[in-house]
């Protein structure tokens, strides 16, 4: 991977994702495998909007593979509260840390933030954009399961604000997948994102209804509906209800069904999938670590250093 | 500016300047509007809006007078008026006819008509659309605008 920025899942090739996904396999067996090349690096956390856990893992990975993080606090401690604007915020910032990870409410947040500093950033969630290092974990935990090559994808769900939805259907472009779009008609993917699709070639359907394409599926990917996207409360319990599943729905999938999520769930996994063999979405938690440490030790890593340390097959530079 | 002699008369020939010719009907405003022209600048503007016109059932015409328009600014007119012709005048005669072409991208121009675009936030950007197949798509946010181009105009 050649890339100064990560703020799509659009501007990964295959042979990126491989390398990173081969990288990180290698350090989810071997954390030390990374050397002391990033003790002096610090990466900076910017969340404009809460998450934990992305934060946590962000913040894990980095200190696993020897560096350090600073981190800019919850927004309404810093001065962004006082109407900085991000461009400014980012160029303070970038004179403390050698990398910016950024959450952010607004679509296009990182890539505005990519034009004002020199050091990488990394697109931790924009608004109702994207989210690409979750891509690559989601994609990594397929990879584990399913292999990526040959795969009936089904994603469910909020697909019109739900960015890891954006990223994840943008980057299975790059394999040999079918992907079944299925959520209620006001929240199916925004017009942008079934453009680049199609441009991809890609091949892909919509439904309302999971059980057209349920015993199809290789990887059920489960999002969830978020209630404060309905104007009002009737019409959201109209829709909610028929995109959970539970155990009992599962017995009509495949046995070798994967299920994912890319957390936190409400109510559309029933705690009764957590013990079926289908339930992956704790591992795909999990695997969050190792991935980021593949993509921090990528982007930060100083070009020659990096090749030399890479380990067979992790590198296509 | 002699194909149509009878109907030319709607608007007065000009001397030096550029007219726009064969606009989408009811789009001259917006094209004066991309165009930066507000009227207060005291150059000379003429509009027909809704002219008959064999080619396009109605048309629009611009003439602006004492300001040749330059390759670039022709083609931002092309997003809302594809057909449009463009026409270089000096003393009374057309010295150059302009050929409109679809720019690959509009940057400054159109503001972004998602409302949680970055770029409709208080920062220092300007705004930037890709042109595709039959629109423009916000290179920050990804969103597509394709009917009334017209109605995002961020210049007036
Ligand atoms: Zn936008």
């Amino acid at each position: 991977m050649r890339h100064d920025h990560l703020l799509s899942a659009g501007q990964l090739t295959r042979e990126d994702i491989e390398a990173v996904l081969d990288r990180a396999a290698d350090l989810a067996d071997d954390p030390g495998a990374v050397g002391g090349r990033h003790a002096d690096r610090l990466l900076a956390l910017c969340f404009f909007e809460p998450s934990t856990r992305t934060k946590m893992s962000f913040d894990t990975a980095m200190k696993r593979i020897g560096g350090d993080t600073v981190d800019m606090g919850s927004v309404e401690s810093s001065s962004v509260k006082k109407g900085e604007s991000l461009a400014d915020t980012v160029r303070v910032i970038e004179g403390y840390a050698d990398g910016i990870v950024l959450r952010h409410p607004s679509e296009g947040a990182a890539k505005l933030a990519s034009q004002f500093v020199d050091v990488p950033v990394i697109n931790a969630g924009d608004g109702a954009g994207q989210h690409p290092s979750q891509t690559l974990l989601d994609l990594y935990t397929m990879r584990e399961r399913a292999g990526l090559d040959d795969l009936t994808v089904g994603i469910m769900g909020d697909l019109k604000y739900g960015r890891t939805v954006h990223s994840l259907a943008s980057a299975l472009t790059n394999f040999d997948a079918r992907m079944h779009f299925v959520s209620p008609e006001s929240l199916r993917l925004p017009r942008g994102v079934r453009f680049d699709l199609h441009d991809a070639g890609a091949q892909l359907r919509e439904h309302t209804d999971l059980d057209e394409v349920l015993a199809e599926l290789d990887v059920l990917y489960v999002t969830r509906i978020q209630r404060e996207r309905f104007p009002d409360e009737n019409e959201y319990q109209q829709v909610a209800g028929q995109y959970q599943i539970d155990a009992g729905t599962l017995e009509r999938a495949r046995d070798d069904l994967t299920v994912m999520h890319p957390l936190p769930r409400v109510d559309e996994i029933a705690p009764d999938v957590d013990a079926t063999d289908h339930a992956a979405y704790f591992a795909q938690a999990h695997n969050g670590v190792p991935v980021r440490m593949a993509l921090l030790d990528e982007l930060l890593g100083d070009g020659d250093a990096g090749a030399a340390a890479a380990t067979d097959g992790g590198d296509s530079r | 500016m002699s194909d149509a002699p009878d109907r030319e008369l709607r608007i007065s020939k000009i001397r030096d300047g550029t007219v726009i010719d064969h606009i989408t009907g009811g789009q001259a405003l917006n094209v004066l509007a991309i165009l930066g022209i507000g009227g207060d600048e005291g150059i000379g503007v003429s509009i027909g809006m809704n002219v008959p016109s064999d080619k396009l059932g109605t048309k629009d015409v611009v003439k602006v007078e004492g300001r040749e328009l330059s390759q670039g600014e022709v083609d931002v007119l092309s997003l809302l008026a594809p057909e449009a012709t463009v026409n270089i005048v000096r003393e009374f005669e057309v010295v150059e006819k302009k050929r409109v072409e679809r720019p690959e991208r509009v940057v400054g121009l159109l503001t972004c008509p998602n409302h949680n675009c970055i770029t409709n936030a208080d920062e220092p950007v300007e705004s930037a659309f890709g042109v595709v197949d039959d629109g423009v798509r916000c290179e920050f946010c990804g969103e597509i605008v394709r009917e009334d181009i017209g109605d995002h105009l961020a210049v007036h």
